[in-house]
């Protein structure tokens, strides 16, 4: 197995499925010859023609709106927005178009080939524009599913399962972990399942539940608490929707206490609905308040981006306050 | 000039009333299929590459003092991004974006305008700043993001913003400001002011959804702004040729009903005479006017990417024999203006002053925590003060891993900078 970065494995993922695939298209601002900003679309220009990887105009309400048609004609597109910061103008075509599609027509047209990738989250000295996470807007839309990897070899499956899927899939890729998370890919064409979740380590005292970047922030944490005797069971959602209910619940229902992180402010943001399952389904066994522990209500700061962010200590504070509740 | 185009302003105008109703469309009964080139414009150029008036009636279009403020600005405005893609490549700032080539499509425009009109930038247009008098050590604290940025270090490197010096800050989507100039130029309309609006964006955000929103609102609802796109060639590594089919951005004016000239973007003095004339009729009729600046962007797109991946060395050369500030060194000389000891006096100035700056905004503090919640609204509404609460309490128990606001940097000047 080769050991791959993460953009190494998405551009993996778009080389297997383009392979794969021939109505399989790759589309977005300076995807072509460049290859990307990131290099995430490296070589597919040179591998399969410039009718299949094409670099659009700058718009990205024509981007997705273009990649609606293509979809609902049959193809497959994949659609970048360079930075998730940007992927407010094609707001109207994914909530009142890419998720509608299918049932506003009584099942007869479907863009559900279509997939949105786009780079998000911070800790890049981004500032506002280059560091949100917008993943709880989409969330909230029914008609898309929304998908974060948080290595590797979870980028390669859950792309390609993105990809195929019938139902349109915004994937989320957490760009701070781009080169940083390094691991096992393998060479073959495999899918990893949509709405499942990954038990990241078991543990007994807390369940701890977090996406993309922000898992190795947990494992950080709980390294910090098991040290004060803490055994913290961590969960990677992988499928902001739908999302695993089950498997959450489950281990809630085991350690009776509930943490979540997440990048994105807090009001509003998918911690709020994971905190409102558990409570309605794992009630009696909870021990303590469920605990968030997300971005401030605040624009992304760049000055105070160390302070903004949900990091470890202030994750480590939260298991502790929630295990001596 | 500014007769000729005054009269085909009101017959246009009048064209324009007439064909936004059906039923005055004269008819044909001929099929044509109509192509680009019944738009194709010609390129306002009164410099050539040499320097070289090509029209002598522009001759006393500007005076020695502004010709030379506007290429001391573009200087300063070179040796600045010079400077600081250094600093990036230091580690000292996480990002920059130069504006190299394009010195007199920008400080061209804004010595055009007076300085009460507004100014809206998309985000390489340091040279307007720099012409209105933005100091080195304004640039630094902006782009150090410390306390003294009026932006509060909140945004990345580049995204200035000064009321003072009527200049809307920097926001990095693309194309957002074009239809914000319209709405910004209409209240000054409506408030009776002697001022415009004038917003740069460059022909990639003219794609944007935005563009096409912004200008058709400006004609539609009479706004005096100026919309002026500086067409480099290049959306990072998107080359025009992939971006638009229409001939060029100027075209499209037209198409919204909006006067439009096409300018040489590198020709400095084609920018100030273009945009004077642009800013006086934009004012008196209540008009925009789209200006399309046809210069090349010499810099990578930001220092994030590289160009030898998406053009050849040639094409650069070609339009480094194009170079702005080379063509107005050239005009000085020949008009007999330029002080060369003087420019090599200023050049060096610029220099340390900007190296003096650089050393006292890096060891400016960050703004205080508070700043992190203010701004969001006008008052610090209760859940961000609860929030702010908390985050405080937490940096106060583990100070060390948060020492830019645990521990500010003791400064003896706050509000001063190097002399």
């Amino acid at each position: 197995m080769a050991q791959l970065n993460l953009l190494q494995a998405v551009n993996h993922a778009l080389h297997t499925a383009m392979e794969a695939d021939d109505s399989v298209m790759v589309m977005g601002e300076d995807v072509g010859h460049f290859g990307g900003v990131f290099r995430a679309t490296s070589n597919l220009q040179k591998t399969f023609g410039k009718a299949r990887c094409f670099n659009t105009p700058l718009v990205e309400q024509g981007i997705i709106g273009f990649a609606n048609g293509l979809a609902a004609q049959g193809a497959k597109p994949i659609a970048e927005i360079q930075f998730a910061d940007y992927i407010y103008p094609a707001f109207d075509q994914i909530v009142n178009e890419t998720a509608k599609f299918r049932y506003r027509s009584g099942g007869q047209f479907t863009v559900g080939g279509l997939t949105i990738r786009t780079p998000y989250g911070g800790g890049i000295a981004g500032g506002h524009y280059h560091s949100q996470s917008p993943e709880a807007f989409f969330a909230h839309v029914p008609g898309i599913k929304v998908v974060i990897p948080r290595n590797p070899y979870q980028a390669k499956g859950l792309l390609l399962s993105s990809i195929r899927a019938s139902d349109p899939v915004l994937f989320m890729e957490p760009k701070r972990l781009y080169r940083a998370s390094v691991g096992e890919v393998p060479e073959m064409d495999y899918e990893l399942p949509l709405g499942k979740a990954d038990l990241v380590q078991n543990g007994s005292d807390i369940t701890l539940v977090a996406w993309g970047a922000q898992v190795e922030i947990l494992q950080e944490a709980a390294q910090k608490a098991l040290s004060h005797g803490v055994s913290c069971e961590i969960i990677d959602l992988q499928s902001i929707l739908p999302w695993d209910r089950e498997t959450i619940c489950q281990s809630v229902i085991k350690t009776g206490r509930c943490l979540i992180n997440h990048e994105a402010p807090l009001t509003g943001g998918f911690a709020s609905e994971i905190a409102a399952v558990v409570q309605s389904e794992c009630f009696l066994h909870l021990e303590a308040p469920i605990a968030r522990v997300c971005g401030l209500d605040t624009p992304y700061p760049l000055a105070h981006e160390k302070e903004y962010m949900p990091d470890a200590l202030k994750t480590f504070e939260a298991i502790m306050q929630t295990v001596h509740f | 000039m500014s007769d000729v185009m005054e009269s085909e302003a009101s017959n246009m105008h009048n064209v324009i009333c007439d064909r936004d109703h059906m039923a005055q469309i004269t008819s044909t009964q001929a099929v044509t299929l109509v192509d680009k080139q019944s738009t194709s414009m010609p390129m306002l150029q009164l410099l050539n590459p040499t320097g070289e008036l090509l029209n002598e009636q522009y001759k006393n279009a500007w005076d020695k003092k502004i010709a030379l403020k506007l290429f001391y600005a573009m200087h300063f405005t070179r040796i600045l991004d010079e400077r600081m893609v250094a600093a990036q490549r230091q580690g000292r700032i996480s990002f920059y974006l130069a504006c190299t080539g394009e010195e007199a499509a920008i400080v061209g425009a804004t010595a055009g305008v007076e300085m009460r009109d507004m100014i809206m930038t998309q985000y390489r247009e340091q040279g307007a700043l720099v012409y209105r008098g933005f100091s080195a050590t304004q640039f630094m604290n902006q782009m150090f993001s410390n306390a003294l940025d009026p932006n509060k270090g909140r945004q990345m490197p580049i995204h200035y913003g000064d009321k003072e010096l009527n200049f809307m800050t920097v926001s990095s989507p693309l194309g957002t400001q074009i239809p914000q100039a319209a709405g910004f130029a209409y209240g000054q309309k409506m408030a009776g002011q002697d001022a415009i609006t004038l917003c740069f964006f460059g022909e990639g955000a003219a794609s944007e959804g935005d563009f096409h929103a912004g200008l058709n609102m400006a004609a539609v609802l009479e706004c005096p702004c100026i919309f002026l796109c500086r067409n480099n060639g290049y959306a990072i590594s998107t080359p025009a040729n992939e971006q638009f089919k229409g001939d060029g951005i100027a075209s499209r004016g037209v198409g919204y009903g909006v006067h439009t000239i096409r300018v040489d973007g590198n020709d400095a003095l084609a920018m100030y005479v273009a945009t004077k004339e642009a800013r006086r009729f934009s004012l008196k009729n209540n008009r925009p006017v789209l200006i399309e600046a046809m210069t090349y962007r010499l810099a990578a797109h930001s220092t994030s990417d590289d160009p030898s991946g998406y053009r050849s060395r040639d094409e650069e050369i070609v339009w480094r024999e194009k170079d702005p500030i080379m063509r107005m060194h050239r005009y000085l000389q020949q008009v007999g203006w330029l002080d060369e000891k003087d420019l090599d006096g200023y050049i060096s100035k610029t220099r340390s002053d900007l190296l003096a700056a650089v050393k006292y905004a890096e060891n400016q503090s960050v703004a205080p925590l508070t700043e992190i919640v203010t701004d969001v609204y006008k008052d610090i509404e209760p859940h961000l003060q609860d929030q702010l609460n908390a985050l405080r309490a937490h940096v106060e128990n583990y100070p060390e891993s948060y020492p830019n606001t645990a521990h500010p940097i003791a400064s003896d000047n706050q509000t001063g900078g190097p002399k």
